[in-house]
């Protein structure tokens, strides 16, 4: 008995993670994180067969996407930009129009909690119908860089589904990897070969090398950083097909996408974040309450770490990069000083292309600004030193200049205790 | 001695005309024996006008033949700076530095495919570059916190990096040579290539290892340290308290192995006999107890 249609979420923690690193991580740049439905729209545009479906905004429409398919059942998914949908109950299957509708109705609106929002979960605006498919098996496909060999690697296999971080985890010689020649990219051969890796059957051999070959033409000409197809399906009527679909893209080269740039879901990110990449601040939201402004991405994460040491804990990670402005720093200011959690505030600045006296300029602008209502911990070396303690020494204001990190982080720890 | 860098470099700055490169030049010429190692600059176009006193070349392949340069230091911008790094390996310069933030990793897969049939080396890009202290400066780094010593100091940061030259100096050790390698996932010398010239260098005494979150450079490196390295090393890792699924940094594709973490680092670091500190303020004091 063939299996039915079973509700998935994203699987691949493992994945999802180099992912996230992607999407986090490059200082100054947004990155930019896509839906399901849109995914499998630009996959769809490169040849990977895909089941039917239509992105819908509210239950009228969802209503509209079930008539038009008139298949045997759909499936409602919730769109959001997190794994884990199907355990949170964001996946439904429908057999009627009465089902859809009621289905539809729950999830538009309603709060998705997975193991992959947090608490607070997301809230689901979007909903992808998609025809109801007949599952046999359930595959896995992904493409990523691969630093060690420095190149894109196909990795596959026949272990699809919700446990596939299980099995890169406990038999990871079931998950088969397979170099791409970047300038000879996936040929026929190597495709055909990865499908008998996966124990796809003989007879739809060509499906999956027709669809692992448009995978990574869509992931070399769209500059992703993550194509990852969990599960892909070999289907009761004999088709291959990618069931979901997610895609992440290199940052460094949406300046030449700016049609994937437009596909952000502004709902989907953090407000402060996005208020932060208009100035061209990195900027990621943390629970704790030292609030950071630091010079480089590995300074700011050690100046993070020694808060840690101290006994306190990072309100966020902030690198104000190497040009900033005046103007930049007096953003990035003011961005910490909307977060409620902040109890003090320590600026660790080690200039080499930023100057003591750019950021010092920046932060007495900013203070005067808004109301410094915490402590203030400032730690300046490097080009034009001396120049920017005097400006601080010179402002009047109350900064608590601190010699090196060690003592920076004492203080501002200290600070934040002070009732 | 020093490595890959001394007072008697040639060096080539592709992309000297604009405003990065120009501040940086100026600032490079004017440290140590400077004003003798930067010898051309290049932009396509702007071949016969002069930067300071420095010719201006059309091609690195006319740079080079005008001058001899077997180095080159790269600011030109993203879009463009993959093929920079191309032009600069196809006239066969040595060693390549390349400054450039931003450049798109399938724009770097295929120059470093290209680059595995030649000899060229590659450091970063996303780097600071590299200085070889009272000699010559190659990179954004400040000059003045730096002075000849017996330290190597090899990292994937910038300031962080600083940070511990800094802390070096507070007590009273010199540097060798610090290499910036940057923190690109598809880019030249790692950690483990650094550390091989470290291991080779006679003015060299001690090296700081200074790694962070993401990738298995570190743990690649520590392996060969063990089996191979003739000197102390000390380390740190920056990002420990980067909570899992949020990290912040430099990008990194995990994949081969290893999780990437700090933690992990640390551990197989302290396995094969690099003495680390999870204290970034005590990087300093790690590599003088090293030097005892």
């Amino acid at each position: 008995m063939t299996s039915l249609v079973r509700a998935w979420g994203n699987a691949s923690v493992r994945l999802y993670f180099a992912d996230f690193v992607y999407r986090r991580v490059l200082p100054g740049r947004r990155t930019v994180k896509i839906h399901e439905y849109q995914a499998k729209d630009i996959l769809r545009r490169y040849g990977v067969a895909v089941p039917r479906g239509i992105a819908c905004f509210d239950v009228a429409q969802a209503v509209g996407a079930g008539s038009e398919h008139a298949a045997s059942g759909w499936v409602v998914k919730a769109q959001i930009h997190a794994g884990g949908r199907g355990k949170g109950g964001g996946v439904k299957v429908v057999r009627s129009t009465l089902e859809l509708r009621q289905r539809a109705s729950e999830m538009l609106g309603m709060r998705l909690i997975t193991h992959q929002t947090g608490p607070e979960g997301r809230l689901v605006k979007r909903l992808l119908i998609e025809e109801a498919i007949e599952i046999r098996e359930e595959l896995y496909a992904s493409l990523v860089v691969d630093r060690h060999s420095q190149c894109v690697v196909l990795m596959a296999s026949s272990e699809g589904g919700m446990d596939i971080e299980e099995v890169a985890a406990k038999t990871p010689d079931r998950i088969h990897k397979s170099y791409i020649d970047p300038l000879a990219g996936l040929g026929a051969q190597q495709a055909a070969e990865v499908a008998r890796e996966i124990h796809v059957p003989g007879a739809l051999t060509q499906q999956a090398v027709a669809l692992l070959q448009g995978l990574y033409k869509a992931f070399d000409e769209t500059d992703a950083s993550l194509v990852e197809i969990n599960p892909l399906a070999v289907t009761g009527d004999g088709r291959v097909l990618a069931l979901d679909a997610k895609m992440t893209f290199d940052d460094n080269a949406l300046f030449r996408h700016p049609d994937i740039l437009a596909l952000r879901d502004l709902d989907e990110e953090d407000e402060v974040e996005i208020e932060a990449s208009k100035f061209g601040l990195s900027y990621i939201s943390l629970d704790g309450n030292i609030g950071c402004l630091v010079n480089g991405a590995g300074l700011a994460m050690a100046t993070m770490d020694i808060i840690k040491l101290y006994g306190a804990s990072p309100a966020n990670f902030l690198d104000v990069g190497g040009g900033a402005s005046a103007e930049k720093v007096t953003e990035a200011f003011k961005l910490m000083l909307k977060n409620p959690k902040v109890e003090a505030i320590l600026i660790n600045i080690f200039g080499g292309i930023m100057k003591c006296d750019v950021i010092a300029r920046g932060v007495v602008e900013a203070v005067r600004e808004v109301n410094l209502s915490v402590p203030l911990v400032v730690r300046l070396e490097g080009t034009n030193v001396d120049l920017g303690k005097r400006i601080l020494a010179d402002s009047g204001l109350a900064i608590i200049s601190a010699a090196n990190m060690a003592d920076a982080a004492q203080k501002v720890v200290a600070a934040a205790k002070r009732p | 001695m020093s490595i890959l860098v001394d007072r008697n470099t040639k060096v080539i700055t592709q992309g000297i005309t604009g405003k990065t490169g120009q501040f940086h030049t100026h600032a490079c010429a004017a440290y140590a024996n400077g004003k003798s190692c930067f010898v051309a600059g290049v932009t396509p176009g702007k071949g016969g006008q002069t930067f300071e006193g420095i010719p201006i070349f059309d091609t690195v392949a006319a740079a080079k033949a005008a001058t001899g340069a077997t180095a080159s230091v790269i600011y030109v911008p993203p879009a463009f700076a993959a093929a920079a790094i191309d032009e600069a390996v196809e006239a066969g310069l040595e060693l390549v530095i390349c400054i450039t933030e931003g450049i798109p990793v399938r724009d770097m897969i295929r120059t470093r495919y290209a680059m595995r049939q030649t000899n060229t080396r590659l450091i970063g890009p996303n780097c600071p570059g590299v200085i070889t202290p009272d000699e010559i400066k190659i990179g954004i780094m400040p000059g003045h916190i730096h002075k000849r010593g017996v330290v190597g100091v090899v990292s994937r940061s910038g300031t962080l990096t600083y940070e511990a030259v800094g802390q070096l100096m507070e007590l009273g050790l010199g540097q060798s040579s610090c290499v910036g390698i940057g923190g690109d996932p598809v880019n030249g010398l790692k950690h483990v290539d650094v550390m091989k010239l470290f291991n080779d260098d006679p003015q060299t005494e001690a090296v700081i290892m200074v790694g962070e979150i993401g990738g298995t450079d570190e743990e690649e490196c520590a392996r060969w340290i063990k089996d191979n390295m003739r000197k102390p090393v000390v380390g740190f890792i920056a990002g420990i308290t980067a909570p899992p699924g949020k990290r912040m940094g430099h990008a990194g594709a995990i994949i081969s192995g290893g999780t990437g973490s700090a933690e992990d680092k640390l551990a197989v670091m302290e396995q094969c006999g690099i003495k680390v500190t999870r204290n970034p303020a005590e990087i300093g004091k790690l590599a003088r107890s090293a030097l005892k």
